[in-house]
């Protein structure tokens, strides 16, 4: 190896792990508010990249049907609820987020044929119909546990991953789709050569990591976010709904995954579950921080990602080997730091 | 119908079905066994134990290749090769390597938060499939083929039928095993931890060895299902080992029942057959091909989770009578007890305890002592502190600074099973039992450190003895405290105050020499609360020391020899109950001060 390659695989590195990062965050902020441990946040990726790739390809994207009849079953448990408790003033709003707006984004997907749109637009039209899914499976799969265990919550996530992989097989086909890079522009600084795609998906994390900062030190609604992390009951006899907190934490996480897979697809070749992969270095990088902490997690990883760009010039059959046994050193290490507190359940 | 006749039914037609059925169906039944011995082990961990795992399939798979790799016997290195050919070595070796590798898994993540347990099995299971598919002398992706058949007595099982009679005789064995260590002391210990883990420590439950105890179960019945396909299928690759299948066996457990034995045969039932099912419909319904099952699995799961958490088999069970619960316990001589300390002396001593929450002192430089045959109280306002004091002296938490002597002996950094094994026990302010379980069995839990008989003992019942013994002590103290009409009722059934005096029960199986009471009288009716100082007046007769902490002054006053005052974490009076009673900050304390 000399140190072009070295350049060129610490390039990678960095890009995967920025993708990695803004996961691992998306993964710590749910767990923090909800408990769940979010193993389905990477079919968000895959669903944002091949939504992305279907439009490119002049096709009208399964996911459409998903968020039309995902918003009917919500609107179904939910105007029944409201029906019920006789808090008919909710109804509008029901009707409003579940019916019209998957209306409202089926009829501008088959007037406005995507395909020959600009990118910019294609990507907001992906994430308009893959971003509503994350709180509406929120309502769905998890609010009605919401008082559960942290166990029951991953069975529940994992039963989550199961159908929207199999949804995604449906919707996407076997084959993995790539779409264009962003710009074609390339920098030249001496030996390294960086990408239009480098700087945007390094560009566009950072963004995020600085808008979510923002967000949670700034807003009334960041804050509340917070208070239900550090005490749910708490933060409920203060007025916060943890529902809406629920929700809330389960719509940004699908903003930053389905925005992750948009930035993504041009590098890596994005096929119905190679989301569940890339959720899963997410993780390692966010148990590296003891799905709590968010710098750590963030620099967790960026380390998987240049990990996995060096094993796969050396090893690189066993490039997912690696990238997974990391894990270990870092369980050992926290088993040696953390004193076990009992969980309250 | 009797559940005995019911289980005859059951065996009987287990051992004609191969002759009845098809040979499509008598796969399909062993592929229902294989499936039904990793459920079981998944039972054992998800439902009784309250972790979980997503790795077993890589566990099968560690079974299944070692035997496959082992008995093909080619490629074998020199010093190995003598070795080769055998399914019995393939087992022993897969045995030993699932063993180690549960083990140091289990190390890593069993001290942590419940969840690091599934992730790390989750990137475990990942890890394996990759390496299977990549390891050249393994097969690659494409697997070893050519694995011999197992034979038995001379006989050659070559045949689905045949086979068929040693699966299921492995899942039954299995079944018989798993029933078998719940209900011994062992599993008691495993039950208790849903309770949480706090409790089971307090009454001197090993928890981590009781988590890996039944991790390693569960992982080795995986790995023997490995070992079974290897023979049946004659040949492995990595696929039925990935991580899906590790989700898929999860699915079982939980549909089925995850907190029943028999709910692991009832889930791989019926997963298998729908399987089987749906990858022959939906395809053709949908017009494409490929794993669409797992979007009804997936569907189906979270419904099961939010409407019948509980699974199949208490449904199926409701269709039956119950079997009528026993209405006496066999007499059985008595445990030995420890001999108990000289009236008078110090049992219990506590040096400037100090205790910080991060800025909070919730206990400043307090000392106590507790004298054998003596009833200590310590009372105070709420939040002043004593709860803490009680955790800081019994090991769930360790004080700050000060040191806390128990028998002479220093306990300060110890953990709450140390200090339970010297003879200190414990109830709780906020009730830590385990509601599903009868009165008797939580009481049994107390008396954990007098038994002494493992995990192998128990899985083949030959602790029967012990047990009987446990059970008859733990009957005596449940009639002790005068639930003798509830012993055979679930915990949860009874009323607060009673849940308080099995706590109490409990401690005292445990052959306590110093008591610690959080509470004993709330929630208690008069009469209660008089039989209840009787019985510590009589405990106390008999050379026990009592630390005591209440808020009913009567209790307290009629019963304490002495009392420690305290308010906001410090100690503002000690002395006899009458001497207290009449102290100016006490009355400041608790009446509010007189401007």
């Amino acid at each position: 190896m000399d140190l072009q390659i070295a350049l060129l695989l610490g390039q990678d590195g960095i890009t995967n792990g920025a993708i990695y990062a803004l996961l691992s965050l998306a993964l710590v902020l749910v767990f923090a508010v909800t408990r769940v441990i979010y193993i389905p946040q990477g079919e968000f990726v895959a669903y944002g990249a091949l939504t992305l790739a279907s439009f490119q390809a002049g096709k009208t994207p399964g996911t459409l049907w998903l968020l039309i009849a995902a918003g009917i079953a919500v609107a179904i448990l939910d105007l029944h609820q409201v029906l019920r408790a006789r808090t008919l003033r909710k109804i509008p709003r029901i009707v409003g987020w579940n019916l019209l707006y998957p209306a409202i984004a089926a009829a501008v997907v088959f007037l406005l044929k995507p395909g020959e749109l600009p990118l910019l637009a294609q990507i907001i039209l992906a994430l308009v119909l893959v971003v509503p899914l994350g709180p509406m499976i929120y309502r769905l799969a998890y609010q009605p546990l919401a008082e559960a265990s942290v166990l029951v919550l991953l069975i529940v996530s994992v039963a989550v991953h199961f159908a929207m992989t199999g949804l995604g097989l449906l919707f996407f086909g076997a084959e993995g789709s790539r779409t264009p890079a962003f710009s074609d522009a390339s920098f030249e600084f001496g030996l390294l050569t960086v990408t239009g795609q480098t700087v945007w998906v390094l560009g566009a994390s950072l963004f995020l990591i600085v808008a979510l900062y923002l967000f949670f030190e700034r807003t009334i609604y960041g804050k509340a976010l917070r208070a239900t992390a550090m005490n749910r009951t708490g933060a409920r006899l203060m007025g916060i709904s943890t529902v809406m907190a629920g929700k809330l934490s389960f719509l940004l996480a699908a903003l930053i995954g389905a925005f992750s897979g948009v930035l993504i697809a041009p590098i890596t070749t994005i096929y119905y579950d190679t989301g569940f992969l890339i959720g899963l270095k997410g993780f390692v990088g966010a148990i590296v921080g003891g799905l709590g902490s968010y710098p750590i997690a963030a620099a967790g990883a960026i380390l998987v990602g240049l990990l996995e760009a060096f094993s796969s010039f050396w090893a690189s059959a066993f490039k997912e080997v690696i990238v997974f046994t990391v894990i270990i050193p870092v369980l050992i290490w926290l088993s040696l730091t953390t004193r076990h507190v009992e969980e309250e359940e | 119908m009797a559940p005995r006749l019911l289980l005859g039914i059951f065996l009987a037609l287990v051992a004609v079905a191969p002759h009845v059925v098809s040979e499509f169906h008598v796969t399909l039944l062993n592929y229902i066994g294989l499936s039904a011995l990793v459920a079981l082990g998944l039972v054992l961990l998800t439902g009784v134990g309250g972790l979980t795992s997503f790795g077993q399939a890589a566990f099968v798979g560690l079974g299944a290749y070692a035997t496959a790799y082992l008995s093909i016997g080619e490629g074998l290195p020199g010093w190995l090769s003598m070795l080769g050919g055998s399914p019995w070595l393939g087992l022993l070796v897969g045995l030993l390597v699932t063993a180690v590798v549960a083990y140091v898994l289990g190390l890593l993540t069993l001290g942590l938060s419940g969840h690091f347990l599934p992730l790390g099995t989750l990137a475990w299971g990942l890890s394996l499939y990759f390496l299977f598919g990549n390891l050249q002398f393994l097969g690659g992706h494409t697997g070893l083929a050519g694995i011999p058949a197992l034979s038995l007595f001379g006989y050659p099982l070559k045949e689905g039928r045949s086979f068929f009679y040693v699966i299921w005789g492995v899942v039954l064995g299995a079944v018989w095993l798993s029933k078998n260590l719940l209900d011994s002391r062992e599993g008691r210990a495993i039950r208790a931890l849903k309770g949480g883990v706090v409790m089971a420590e307090a009454m001197g439950v090993d928890t981590t060895r009781s988590k890996t105890v039944i991790f390693l179960v569960a992982a080795l019945f995986s790995c023997v299902s490995g070992w079974l396909y290897a023979h049946m299928q004659r040949f492995v690759n990595p696929t039925p080992f990935g991580l899906h299948l590790g989700i898929e066996y999860l699915f079982m457990a939980v549909v089925g029942g995850a907190g029943h034995v028999w709910g692991a045969v009832v889930g791989a039932a019926v997963i298998t057959v729908l399987k089987q099912w749906l990858q022959d419909l939906l395809p053709s319904l949908l017009g494409a091909s490929g794993n669409f099952e797992m979007i009804v699995f997936g569907i189906m799961m979270i419904v099961v989770l939010q409407r019948a958490r509980e699974g199949l088999w208490p449904m199926l069970t409701r269709l039956v009578p119950q079997r009528s619960t026993p209405s006496a316990i066999e007499d059985a001589p008595a445990l030995a007890r420890k001999a108990l300390p000289e009236p008078g002396k110090v049992l219990l001593e506590a040096r400037s305890i100090v205790k910080r929450f991060g800025g909070l002192v919730a206990n400043n430089n307090l000392d106590l002592t507790v004298k054998a045959g003596e009833v200590m109280a310590l009372i105070g306002p709420n939040g002043a502190g004593k709860s803490t004091m009680f955790n800081c002296i019994s090991g769930v938490d360790s004080a700050t600074e000060g040191e806390v002597l128990f028998c002479g002996q220093e306990v300060t950094r110890l953990n709450s099973r140390q200090i339970a094994r010297l003879g200190m026990s414990r109830t709780f302010q906020h009730v830590r039992l385990l509601p599903a379980m009868s009165v008797l069995e939580n009481v049994a839990i107390g008396g954990h450190l007098r038994g002494s008989k493992g995990v192998f003992p128990a899985m083949l019942h030959l602790e029967r003895m012990e047990e009987k013994r446990l059970l008859a002590e733990a009957a005596r103290q449940v009639e002790r405290v005068g639930l003798k009409d509830s012993m055979f009722e679930a915990a949860g059934s009874l009323a607060l105050g009673q849940q308080r005096t099995l706590e109490i029960a409990r401690a005292l199986c445990a052959d306590p020499c110093l008591l610690l009471l959080d509470e004993p009288a709330a929630g208690l009716r008069y009469l209660e609360k008089q039989a209840l100082a009787e019985l510590l007046r009589k405990l106390r007769s008999e050379g026990m020391g009592i630390l005591l902490v209440e808020h009913d002054m009567d209790f307290v006053m009629g019963l304490a020899d002495r009392v420690v005052v305290m308010e906001f974490g410090e100690k503002i009076a000690e002395g006899l109950p009458e001497e207290v009673q009449r102290n100016p900050a006490v009355l400041e304390a608790y009446l509010g001060g007189v401007d």
